[in-house]
């Protein structure tokens, strides 16, 4: 006598995965990127279509950064590598979710996050030792507008790891496109901030 | 549980919620994006009244019917309006409304986004006619000019959000075996215009922040107040426009073959004529415009002429790739009655009017550059939209609801449109080439006949709005009470 299961159709082909948290975060770091890099052309015309002035250092330079304004480089740097530590956290944690590692992929979550405050507290301290008025000129109110962009986008990664973190905590491991996307979200951040960076803290 | 206590299943499978509520919080696609769309045509009947008062306020030329304050704050919020209340969002609307079910998903992605990208969006437009009508016009007050500023922000933010939604369903959410280039072609357009329209907002936003920042503290770095559109006006004219009309040309290359009941004859092309409208994106995120002018060497006019050219032609050209090869497919068929296909094609030939009308004004030696010829295209553009979205919800309206729109009806109003485009942005074209100043309300200084002109763009507007009216008020009785069909009136396959 045949049994059900002799006749049972075999099961059609998985589908493909579909990777929509991934391929939405893709599309959202191409706006953010097109945002802040139209928002440094917006700063590199402004730069070039300043008057010459005299440098005690370096002959004629654009009178663009007041030269009574001091970067603070060492502020700036440490961002800068805050930041490159917050993607090695971040790729850890999607190394670890893979693997099924709730305790690492928490854990390098829970770091991404506090890196991630420690950058915005960063930043803050920037805007402290710089001690300019946003009113101050015209250098001044784009600086303000761009860093607190990038600022914004910061946050914004801050609280996507805080998600990220939650979900990993529930267990919720097998969402391997999580922790993907959420990796490749402060990619994205590391590839604009490294060009503010350049642009404004180090090119000046 | 009684028959009476069973609850009624909503559209996505799950128990309704009575009423106004379900439609206000659902995430359900087709909710999302009809509710996108009536908004819309609600902003697009203002556009109009607006066209027909500032119609007014110039053929009374000198006299300032409604005052030297009222009279720009109307041209400027038209123009902001039409493009950012009417063009992007209603073909926005319809890609998010069809989109998931054409690739044969069962809602979109991430549909909680989306419907977030639509309140965004109302609320900064809400936000805009406020602080306009509070004299929040560049020159006027400064405090309403920044809440214009945020208004346009967070407009920019709601548009993204919808758009993301859509490039993702497309993207990701295909049925098995379906691929891009097997996608329909409104689909197609869909991911096509998102993207481009993904790359593109967030320039103009960064260029809002920085403008917004400047206007707020100080004023020292983007000039005054009045020159706040200096900066920003790139956003809401051409060549930017073409990037939110992809979607139009996207739905006349789908319902041309259905109409014909044939395949597409090289279908191929048609998806590189989408994407070659998108090209514009290249040229619009430089924030310069590339005119053509004829002027020094040879090696001047050639460096001229190839920026203009891909910039300005490219785009022209895989527009007319789409409405050639769309005749095409009707060549030679038996062609099905399919009313709806009427409104979507004389929406793509105002949106083509509008580019070429672009690609004229771009050419130095014409001398249309700030005359009202400027004004015309984009009324084409907005206009054309308008139609095409009208079409779009005579052809899957009956998927939406399972009731129909008489033919009649539809066809009636979409050749009031169709008049209403023509004599609105046409008088406008002729009124540049005398040399009418763009956005001027008055104090004409031209030798021409002014006052035809303008009565003539005023009666385009108003037919127009008759006809928006007339259509939102057929489509709300069609859909709610008029006569049940099937989900495919149009026989059409693969709706």
């Amino acid at each position: 006598m045949s049994t059900v299961a002799e006749h049972r159709l075999p099961a059609g082909p998985k589908p493909a995965p579909q990777h929509s948290l991934t391929t939405a975060t893709a599309a959202v770091a191409a706006s953010g990127t097109m945002l802040v890099f139209g928002m440094l052309a917006m700063w590199f015309r402004f730069r070039d279509a300043a008057p010459l002035r005299d440098s005690a250092t370096r002959g004629q330079i654009r009178d663009w950064l007041p030269a009574e304004i001091t970067i603070p480089e060492v502020a700036t740097n440490t961002l800068m590598i805050t930041i490159v530590g917050i993607c090695v956290m971040a790729q850890w944690a999607a190394y670890s979710a893979k693997r099924g590692q709730r305790q690492h992929a928490t854990l390098a979550l829970a770091v991404t996050m506090f890196l991630g405050l420690a950058a915005v507290n960063a930043q803050i301290a920037i805007y402290l030792q710089l001690g300019i008025g946003i009113m101050d000129g015209p250098y001044q109110t784009m600086f303000y507008a761009v860093t607190a962009t990038v600022l914004a986008i910061l946050v914004s990664g801050v609280v996507y790891s805080l998600v990220a973190m939650f979900r990993a905590t529930g267990g919720r491991l097998g969402d391997a496109d999580l922790f993907r996307a959420h990796a490749l979200y402060w990619y994205f951040i590391g590839g604009v901030f490294l060009a503010l960076w350049f642009v404004v803290y180090v090119q000046k | 549980m009684s028959s009476a206590e069973a609850p009624v299943l909503g559209v996505a499978g799950t128990p309704s919620v009575p009423g106004l509520a379900i439609w206000l919080t659902s995430t359900d696609h087709r909710h999302i994006g009809r509710l996108t769309i009536g908004v819309s045509t609600l902003w697009l009947a203002f556009v109009a009244v607006l066209g027909v008062l500032v119609g007014l306020e110039r053929v009374a030329d000198s006299s300032m019917l409604f005052g030297n304050l009222a009279a720009p704050q109307m041209v400027i919020l038209a123009r902001v309006l039409g493009v950012f209340g009417v063009l992007i969002p209603v073909l926005m609307g319809v890609a998010i409304a069809t989109v998931p079910g054409q690739v044969g998903a069962s809602t979109i992605a991430m549909p909680r986004l989306a419907s977030l990208g639509m309140y965004l969006w109302l609320l900064g437009v809400v936000t805009l006619i406020v602080a306009v009508f509070n004299n929040g016009v560049p020159g006027g007050d400064a405090a309403m000019l920044n809440l214009h500023l945020l208004a346009l922000g967070t407009i920019i933010v709601g548009l993204v959000a919808g758009w993301l939604a859509v490039f993702t369903t497309v993207a990701t959410s295909r049925r098995a075996g379906l691929t891009l280039a097997n996608a329909p072609l409104l689909s197609w357009s869909g991911l096509v215009g998102a993207f481009a329209a993904l790359i593109t907002l967030p320039v103009l936003l960064g260029t809002v922040i920085y403008v917004g920042v400047d206007h707020r503290y100080g004023q020292l770095a983007f000039g005054g107040s009045k020159d706040v559109m200096t900066w920003l006006g790139w956003g809401s004219t051409q060549p930017q426009t073409f990037i939110y009309a992809i979607v139009a040309f996207g739905l006349l290359a789908q319902l041309a073959p259905s109409v014909a009941q044939r395949s597409q004859p090289l279908r191929g092309a048609l998806l590189v004529g989408i994407g070659l409208i998108a090209a514009t994106a290249v040229g619009t995120v430089s924030q310069t415009t590339h005119s053509f002018v004829w002027e020094g060497s040879l090696t001047d006019k050639v460096k001229s002429f190839v920026p203009y050219a891909l910039y300005n032609g490219l785009p022209l050209l895989g527009a007319l790739i789409i409405l050639g090869l769309s005749l095409l497919a009707l060549k030679g068929c038996t062609v099905k009655s399919l009313v709806p296909f009427v409104p979507v094609l004389l929406g793509a030939g105002m949106v083509f009017t509008g580019m070429l009308g672009n690609a004229v004004q771009q050419i130095d030696a014409a001398g249309l550059a700030g005359t009202s010829f400027e004004e015309g295209a984009g009324i084409y553009m907005v206009y054309g939209a308008a139609l095409c979205a009208w079409g779009a919800v005579a052809y899957f309206g009956p998927s939406w609801t399972a009731r129909t729109m008489k033919s009649s009806a539809i066809l009636g109003v979409s050749g009031l449109g169709f008049l209403g485009t023509v004599l609105a942005g046409l008088p406008l074209y002729l009124a540049g080439f005398a040399g009418q100043q763009v956005g001027a309300v008055g104090r004409f200084d031209y030798s021409g006949p002014k006052q035809v002109f303008n009565a003539l763009s005023m009666l385009g507007h108003g037919a127009m709005a008759s006809a928006v009216i007339v259509g939102a008020a057929v489509a709300l009785k069609s859909f709610s009470t008029g006569s049940q069909t099937g989900t495919n009136p149009w026989g059409v396959e693969g709706q």
